[in-house]
């Protein structure tokens, strides 16, 4: 019951397992594809859009670790990405580091609350470990709320300054930022998908699809579930913390709990348990919102109704649809 | 003044009576969701959405047709029923086959169709109701005072959830319901109408909701936010309380508003994470909660 992408034949059928050659060549094609654009982006695209979907991209990539490979689904991953936000503004708005300083900080202090929460959470499995997700998270709003010393409360922290990498670099330019932040993304890309192709990639996915065999086989579920969700929380944290240095501002917004299902839903979108499906969800959901920022509230309703329609006929959502027409995991 | 623990008791029975009505709507809205994944194996997170909508619907029959809050009472369950009976029928059971997470994962977005509507609608800045003639006023217990109207919600809360415990745990329909929940193939083919059956607990579940809206409605403004926040608590409070049983969600819920009502005596920047923090402590001593049975 826990894993729901195992149980959705479909595309259980085509998730990642032991890929063959021609298909890593094709992962190889699609990284190599991803890089080009990259660099073409900021030309063609307005940075500041293109590094929010990088931001949001990985968020929804570090999600999709936890769900799509270790069949858990967390609904309050908003937490580390808003907590790892915090931290890093406010450590480079009132301690002065560095930004990379300031990310490397932040992402650390998500991965130690992941830690402690995925502790807590894996003791319950399937619907009772998405509730108690959800509602550790919302411990984390609270504290925000109640922490304004910290946190700036309603007003969040403004005027974060994107500051000098290394000391040297000046990031107040959009280009200049842009290929920090593509890096950023780039890397967590190449982490995950060699996260997932690893030995340890694999026996997640085999405690995913029947835990009680993987522990007679000797494995200690527990702790590859543990592992697997310090892991998201890390990087979703690490993308939280580049948000709030790209936007120069951390708010509440970032640990509210609407925020954790939008990121399910760019996952649901772009496909659950594929590798790339997440970046194409991001880059999906974060454009609607940009071009139906005028519609106010009807946002809400279009999310609501893209949620309804991926469940009900979706499912595989984009790119594991594409995976399926070309008979090949993505 | 006689005083207790320092705090004047006028403070602390009031806030008692405060914690005593939130739970009275965490026990109804939990008692809601347990009926639904009993039989479903669905968490109803659109179930905020609809408490939020028996208030509205309660509004709406005041201002638009003058029908008052007594009629309410019974008109705005129904209506909300209604809706979830349709959703069930529309959506939920086309997917019943698949991973109940997608079940989660639906009613997660009709919630946010549902508050995204009213939103738009009404704003977010929240409309007064009326509390109705009848209960206006209270009485002075001499070391308290009790405003009717929230005795009652109280009292008919209480009556609500035994109620549904009687109507599950004693009649011959919650029999069926029990068998349903329990093996829906060999039930179905002893000749009962197992779809029906889920339909029906469906609505009645969201019907459940719907009447702790209206029962709200008097208390706090009604707007369309004001079953967001509350339902998450409401999973801490099953989590806490564990699945299992009928009559855990009743107590848990009470007694959870209890304990929120106090720690605001006492510590009031906790009384927000209290429940969360409770819910951290049962988890690590017993996983399926106070009262579920372990998987």
């Amino acid at each position: 019951m826990a894993d729901i992408a195992a149980t959705d034949a479909p595309a259980a059928a085509l998730l990642p397992g032991k890929a063959d050659k021609g298909t890593l060549r094709l992962h190889r094609a699609i990284m190599i594809g991803l890089a080009i654009a990259l660099v073409i982006a900021p030309f063609v695209a307005y940075p500041v859009f293109v590094m929010k979907v990088l931001c949001f991209a990985l968020f929804a990539l570090a999600f999709n670790l936890l769900l799509g490979y270790g069949g858990l689904l967390s609904f309050g991953h908003a937490a580390y990405f808003g907590m790892a936000s915090y931290v890093c503004a406010f450590t480079a708005k009132n301690w002065g580091l560095t930004p990379e300083l300031a990310i490397l900080l932040g992402t650390a202090v998500s991965a130690a609350l992941g830690a402690l929460f995925g502790a807590l959470a894996i003791r319950r499995q399937g619907i009772y470990f998405a509730m108690i997700t959800l509602a550790l998270a919302q411990m984390v709003f609270f504290f925000s709320l109640q922490t304004p010393r910290f946190t700036g409360g309603e007003d969040g922290i403004q005027a974060v300054p994107r500051g000098r990498l290394f000391g040297l670099i000046d990031l107040s330019d959009d280009r200049t930022l842009y290929w920090l932040v593509a890096a950023i993304f780039m890397a967590g890309v190449i982490a995950i998908y060699r996260i997932i192709h690893s030995p340890f990639g694999q026996v997640c996915k085999a405690i995913r699809d029947n835990e009680p065999r993987a522990i007679s086989l000797g494995y200690r579920a527990n702790q590859y579930k543990l592992a697997v969700f310090v892991l998201s929380a890390m990087l979703a944290g690490l993308a939280g913390a580049t948000k709030a240095i790209v936007f120069q501002l951390a708010s509440l917004t970032d640990v509210y709990w609407t925020m954790s299902g939008e990121v399910v839903l760019m996952t649901l979108v772009g496909g659950l348990g594929t590798v790339f499906g997440p970046i194409v969800g991001a880059a999906v959901i974060v454009a609607m919102q940009n071009y139906l920022a005028s519609l106010g509230s009807w946002v809400l309703v279009v999310q609501g109704v893209i949620f309804v329609i991926c469940v009900m006929t979706f499912r595989e959502g984009i790119v594991g649809v594409i995976a399926k027409k070309i008979g090949r995991p993505l | 003044m006689f005083e207790l623990l320092g705090i004047p008791p006028q403070a602390l029975f009031g806030q008692v009576l405060l914690g005593l009505i939130n739970g009275s709507f965490y026990a109804i809205l939990s008692l809601g969701l347990a009926v639904i994944f009993g039989l479903l194996n669905i968490i109803n997170f659109s179930h905020g959405a609809q408490y939020m909508m028996g208030a509205f619907v309660a509004w709406m029959c005041l201002n638009y047709l003058g029908i008052n809050y007594w009629a309410a009472l019974l008109i705005a369950p129904l209506i909300v029923g209604a809706t979830g009976i349709a959703i069930e029928r529309l959506l939920l059971k086309r997917i019943a086959h698949v991973d109940h997470l997608y079940g989660l994962l639906l009613t997660f977005g009709l919630a946010l169709i549902i508050q995204g509507l009213f939103r738009n609608s009404y704003g977010s800045s929240g409309l007064p109701y009326q509390i109705p003639a009848e209960l206006r006023g209270g009485q002075n217990l001499g070391f308290m005072f009790l405003p009717y109207y929230r005795g009652w919600v109280v009292v008919a809360s209480l009556v609500v959830c035994l109620a549904t415990w009687f109507l599950i745990e004693k009649t011959k329909l919650g029999a069926y319901l029990r068998a349903a929940t329990e093996n829906p193939t060999l039930t179905q083919a002893f000749g009962i109408n197992v779809p029906l059956l889920v339909t029906l607990t469906y609505g009645f579940g969201v019907a459940l909701a719907g009447f702790a809206g209206v029962l709200a409605a008097p208390i706090y403004s009604v707007n369309p936010n004001m079953g967001a926040d509350l339902i998450i608590v409401v999973f801490a409070v099953v989590v806490i309380g564990g699945m299992g049983s009928i009559l855990g969600a009743i107590v848990t819920g009470f007694s959870l508003g209890l304990i929120e009502g106090l720690t605001k005596v006492f510590y009031p920047e906790g009384s927000a994470t209290v429940i969360f923090i409770i819910m951290v402590l049962v988890l690590l001593v017993r996983p399926a909660g106070l009262f579920g049975r372990a998987a």
